[in-house]
């Protein structure tokens, strides 16, 4: 297998920094220096040693907020990826194995909502939805899951007319076999890449959703809401809404590094020697 | 050796192209490695005269492209000549510079590629493209060019030759493409051209056509010609010297005679010797245990028929060859008997009894007697299985071995296909075609199979390889005592492996019977034209095909 | 060829006519009670019931989707629940101000992702390219926001050389126009810039592997005459359905960017009022943003209909 020389150094950057997200997300409550609603001192205090990154519109620790909001962020994007990709890929890998009528209803639909712009479509759904964590992951991980849907249905499709699963469905194997066996290790490359891709719009949709005021909502914030709170400071030279809006970016460009690297390494096909 | 005593540096007088000692190298960006350089050509020398033609001939890897290309100083992707001289008219191209190259493109030397629909720009017309050389370089006017176009149009027997030149290249069939881009190199006057397997991707029986039309625009224009091709019949036909290349180095060179009829290296008597394969025809037994019934099948939900009212019977342990061109339905009949395209009207009896019309409808039991091999046998294996796990599922699927059993037969398998155990755990990507063919074939035989369908199974591999193949399912044949159903579009191998021989066209079966029936004359139209399309190893075969002929090819 | 491109402007509107199915239904038979909604939790249910009545919302849906399409293809969406507004003179004026903002974005951006997209295949696997790519990869990473107060903060607050705020009205002289919108302009630039770069890079690589590339290289002509005379003809379909594409992706940068800079268009206009959820109003703004956004894919369609030779002359 791959040893850890051989990832190249880009990877390695992202794979580092995603680490370092979810280790803060994960282990906020302990390691970050105060509570996330607790209010520290004055508004917007520029960085200091007691607040390495100042605080923010009502004088609560940035850094400590920050903490908190990785953990949010991440949360809801993980859960709206899991449910995205969990449902276009088994709906896209069913619709290019059985074809016939499930495909065409299913490609159609996809068609259609593919029709509106995603942003268009949430903020439509979620004018007259609750505002509520589960609405926002729902609706987040449906319309997503559409992009996922294409893509592993053109990935299945493309695969299911090899000829090595020609040859499986001559020796009279089930479709079991022809998915999991067949289909699957082939597609998983692909796949793998597109679930990172996804992860990052998830992440992204949501700070979007979150800094348009339709996300997250306070006392509550994740990185997104975090700068719709801070951004009034903007026009006083204070840049505090700029740091989460680059804890956002800087995510997103590690989780691509890593996406980029697991795509162009899993392409080479020698099984898993490469 | 033809040519070794040229002096360097000193052009010889009636010489037009003189290559010495060329070396071409190229960058490769293994995945995950680092980029490195290999030698693709290594230290090649030739010459070629005014007007005279030079076969290079090689399999695949051999180099033969990039020393034609060489020639125009061009270099395919990261390929680039690190050494030696290459001599044209007299003068070094090397140090001609990128000016001194695009002066020579299209003027002194043209080229011809083997697929000319990809190497037409869609957007242009014909004509458009057939006098831009001419144009660019200022050797004629546009009349004059278009003028010249028409009557090389004419000469390569194009149809409509005044007005095909306002067509667009999806409007003209394969083979007119061919020759349209023939007329496109001819047309600047060049003083070589580099005919690169300009008919490889055609069928046969419009690849006679092109060829004999190429022959004649050479002979009549004078011009040179570096004609590179892997098939040794079709270079002996237009070729006055034939260069053997293998691994891009020099096998041997001499006159088109000597080396198809005294080959004095032992690769090129291979490649000479290559159709050769005696194989003694049986006589068919007193009941087939396949037997195809007036099958019709359709693409398209009836719309697009593509078999016809098709008859074939199949002996056990005999080899029945379906031979046809594209479009012929030589394939549809092998998804019509695997149950693949189930037919619209008529049987598949196996055994006495009907086998069901759907695959799925099919038992285990029949699934197993019918086994099947690909054509491309890189995508016919999945890529992410071993050997021992590909050739090892059909024994455990079929009969349920396991463990130390299954793997005893899989070394077994691997041994009578000519491979050792050390395969077992490899990928299909790291084999070479051939063995991954031998693969595909164990794979077929795990099965015990009383008939495996083996469709073009050696069409993608070089002549060698594909001989090795061959021997192979007759060896096999011998042991086994398996049925072959081979679907080709290859006459000269059909003559090595069948028993009894179907001629399809366009859906139908024209001819059927024994092999020694089906070769011996009288023939129908269509067979005839097969058969006398098939190149031989001849001098002269050519002429002699052309006027014997009496039913003009699909592709005109 | 005609026919060809007739099928697809009429699939854009059966589909444009789907869609208005499912941005009605979306917020009319989703388990959310639009009065309810209006009204908040502190409602009566006598109110709700009133309200339900006002709005029409008793009759059957199907009654009540034709009513509004009918409307909505007559130009008259009906008034805004919270203001009273008729929506259809709000959209008229925002969807201008939107298009201004869009059609100056694409204006700087369209030639610069070609050039870009140019040279980043000119020295294909160069330092230059690389560099090109790297940033496409880095700014598709960065969310709009990102961008637009990076801007603010830089030029508005350390540099004050421009309006944070991008403030326009009726009769604003078309000079201070173009200043008030030169930062959510280039915004907007920058956020569909990479992608429209590295889907340029593509489709003329693309070109310029096929063989008649090489057939060209072989006639001796030059690299410029090789791209002007045969790869820019068979690139440039590809390459405008790349600016289609992405022009419908900058309508959806709009939103954001628009709330960025205060600017008075449509998607501010919907995030207000999806915070308000004034139903008619998002109904009315989500069905024009589809329709531009369905538009610019027919456009891009038919170019590439058009620009194909083989449906241009057929056999």
């Amino acid at each position: 297998m791959t040893g850890l020389k051989r990832i190249p150094i880009s990877a390695l950057i992202g794979l580092v920094l995603s680490a370092l997200f979810v280790l803060a997300a994960i282990f906020a409550p302990w390691i970050s220096p105060h509570d996330n609603a607790e209010i520290v001192g004055d508004v917007w205090e520029p960085m200091s040693a007691a607040h390495w990154l100042g605080t923010d519109n009502l004088g609560r620790d940035l850094l400590s907020r920050m903490i908190y909001g990785a953990r949010i962020t991440l949360f809801i994007a993980v859960l709206a990826t899991a449910l995205s990709f969990s449902l276009g890929a088994i709906l896209g890998f069913s619709a290019a194995v059985f074809g016939g009528w499930f495909d065409t209803l299913l490609s159609r639909l996809v068609d259609l909502l593919m029709s509106i712009p995603t942003l268009i479509m949430a903020l439509v759904v979620l004018s007259v939805l609750p505002t509520n964590l589960v609405t926002l992951i729902l609706v987040m991980g449906v319309l997503d899951s559409t992009r996922v849907y294409r893509l592993s249905r053109a990935v299945a499709v493309d695969i299911n007319v090899m000829d090595y699963v020609e040859a499986a469905k001559l020796r009279g194997e089930g479709s079991g076999w022809i998915i999991f066996r067949e289909i699957l290790p082939n597609a998983l490359s692909p796949l793998v890449s597109e679930l990172g891709l996804r992860f990052i719009y998830a992440v992204l949709f949501l700070s979007t959703l979150s800094f348009l005021g339709l996300g997250v909502q306070p006392p509550d914030a994740d990185w997104g809401g975090m700068v719709k709170e801070n951004k009034d400071g903007i026009v006083f030279g204070i840049g505090a809404a700029l740091i989460p809006a680059a804890a956002i970016a800087m995510l997103a460009i590690s989780v691509n590094l890593v996406a980029d690297w697991v795509l162009n390494r899993t392409t080479s096909l020698k099984g898993g020697r490469g | 050796m033809a040519d070794s005593n040229a002096k360097p540096g000193q052009p010889k007088p009636g010489l037009l192209l003189d290559i010495r000692n060329l070396r071409i190298e190229a960058t490769v960006y293994p995945p995950g490695e680092a980029p490195k350089t290999i030698t693709l050509v290594h230290d090649v020398s030739l010459t070629l005269e005014k007007g005279k033609v030079l076969g290079l001939i090689g399999e695949s890897g051999a180099g033969k492209s990039t020393i034609g290309l060489s020639s125009m100083g061009y270099g395919r992707g990261g390929v680039r000549i690190t050494g030696g001289e290459v001599i044209l008219n007299g003068r070094d191209i090397m140090k001609g510079g990128k000016e001194g190259f695009r002066k020579l493109r299209g003027r002194e030397v043209c080229y011809v590629a083997q697929s000319a629909a990809a190497a037409f720009n869609p957007a242009h017309r014909l004509m458009d493209q057939v006098v831009e050389a001419t144009l660019l370089h200022g050797t004629a006017t546009r009349a004059e060019a278009e003028k010249r176009a028409v009557a090389l149009f004419k000469k390569l027997s194009l149809p409509n030759p005044e007005t095909i030149g306002q067509r667009f290249p999806h409007q003209v069939s394969g083979g007119q493409l061919q020759r349209v881009m023939t007329a496109m190199a001819l047309c600047s006057e060049p003083d070589l051209i580099v005919f690169d397997e300009p008919t490889t991707a055609l069928d046969v029986t419009t690849q006679i056509d092109v060829l004999a039309a190429i022959k004649d625009a050479i002979r009549d224009t004078h011009v040179a010609a570096l004609y590179i091709t892997h098939d040794l019949a079709v270079v002996a036909q237009v070729s006055d010297e034939i260069m053997v290349l293998r691994h891009g180095r020099l096998v041997e060179w001499g006159g088109t005679r000597q080396i198809i009829k005294e080959p004095r290296q032992e690769y090129t008597n291979a490649l000479v010797s290559v159709h050769e394969i005696e194989h003694q025809e049986q006589n068919p037994g007193a009941t087939p245990f396949l037997s195809v019934k007036n099958v019709t099948a359709a693409y398209g939900g009836g719309h697009v028929k593509v078999l016809k009212n098709v008859s074939v019977d199949i002996y056990p342990g005999q080899t029945l060859a379906v031979v046809g061109e594209s479009g012929s339905g030589k394939s549809t009949l092998a998804r019509a008997i695997t149950g693949l395209l189930p037919p619209e009207q008529g049987t598949v009896t196996f055994d006495g009894r009907p086998l069901a019309n759907r695959l799925a409808d099919r038992p285990k039991e029949d699934l197993r007697q019918l086994q099947m091999i690909y054509q491309m046998a890189d995508v016919a294996m999945n890529p992410r299985q071993t050997v021992g796990t590909i050739i090892g599922r059909p024994l455990e699927f079929y009969f349920g071995m396991r463990g130390r059993e299954r793997d005893k037969r899989v070394a077994e398998l691997l041994d009578e296909i000519e491979m050792g155990k050390g395969f077992v755990d490899r990928y299909p990507a790291e084999l070479s075609g051939g063995q991954k063919q031998r693969v595909c074939i164990a794979r077929s035989l795990a099965a015990k199979p009383k008939l495996i369908i083996c469709d073009e199974v050696t069409s993608a591999l070089d002549p060698l390889v594909a001989n090795g193949i061959l021997k192979l399912l007759l060896d096999l044949q011998q042991h086994e005592k398996v049925a072959y159903l081979f679907i080709t579009h290859d006459l000269a191998t059909v003559k090595s492996i069948a028993d009894s021989i179907a001629v399809m066209y366009r859906g139908e079966v024209v001819r059927y019977g024994s092999k020694s029936k089906v070769l011996t004359p009288p023939f129908d139209a269509y067979t005839d034209l097969l058969l006398s399309s098939v190149p031989e190893m001849e001098i002269g075969w050519l002429e002699k095909a052309i006027s014997g002929r009496r039913m003009a090819s699909a592709g005109n | 060829m005609r026919q060809l491109v007739f099928l697809r402007i009429a699939l854009g509107i059966a589909l444009l006519l789907a869609v208005s199915v499912l941005i009605f239904a979306g917020t009319q038979i989703l388990p959310g009670d639009v009065a309810q909604a209006i009204l908040g939790k502190s409602a009566t249910p006598e109110t709700v019931a009133s309200l339900r009545e006002q709005l029409g919302l008793n009759a059957p849906a199907y009654v009540r989707y034709f009513r509004w399409l009918g409307g909505a293809l007559t130009g008259n969406f009906g008034t805004a629940m919270s203001s009273g507004q008729d929506i259809a003179t709000q959209i008229k004026a925002r969807l201008w101000n939107t298009l201004f903002l869009a059609a100056c974005a694409a204006i700087a951006a369209v030639p610069l992702a070609v050039i870009l997209g140019l040279i980043a295949v000119r020295y294909r696997n160069g330092w230059v390219d690389k560099l090109i790519s790297g940033l496409a990869l880095a700014s598709t990473s960065f969310p709009e926001f990102f961008i637009g107060y990076a801007l603010v903060y830089f030029f508005c607050v350390k540099w004050p050389i421009l309006p944070s705020i991008s403030t326009v009205y009726d009769g604003m002289p078309f000079g201070e126009r173009l200043e008030a919108i030169v930062l959510p302009a280039t915004a907007l630039t920058l956020v569909v810039l990479a992608h429209m770069m590295r889907m340029t890079r593509a489709a003329i690589l693309n070109v310029m592997q096929s063989a008649y590339i090489e057939t060209a290289e072989l006639k001796g002509l030059s690299a410029f005459n090789v791209i002007r005379k045969h790869a820019f003809p068979n690139a440039i379909a590809p390459i405008i359905n790349v600016v289609m594409l992405n022009l419908a992706y900058l309508i959806v940068g709009v939103v954001v960017v628009e709330v960025i800079f205060v600017y008075p268009g449509m998607g501010q206009y919907l995030v207000d009022n999806v915070s308000k959820r004034d139903v008619p109003v998002v109904q009315a703004v989500g069905l024009v943003f589809a329709a531009v956004y369905i538009t610019l894919n027919i456009v891009a369609d038919v170019t590439a209909i058009i620009a194909n030779p083989r449906v241009r002359h057929p056999k």
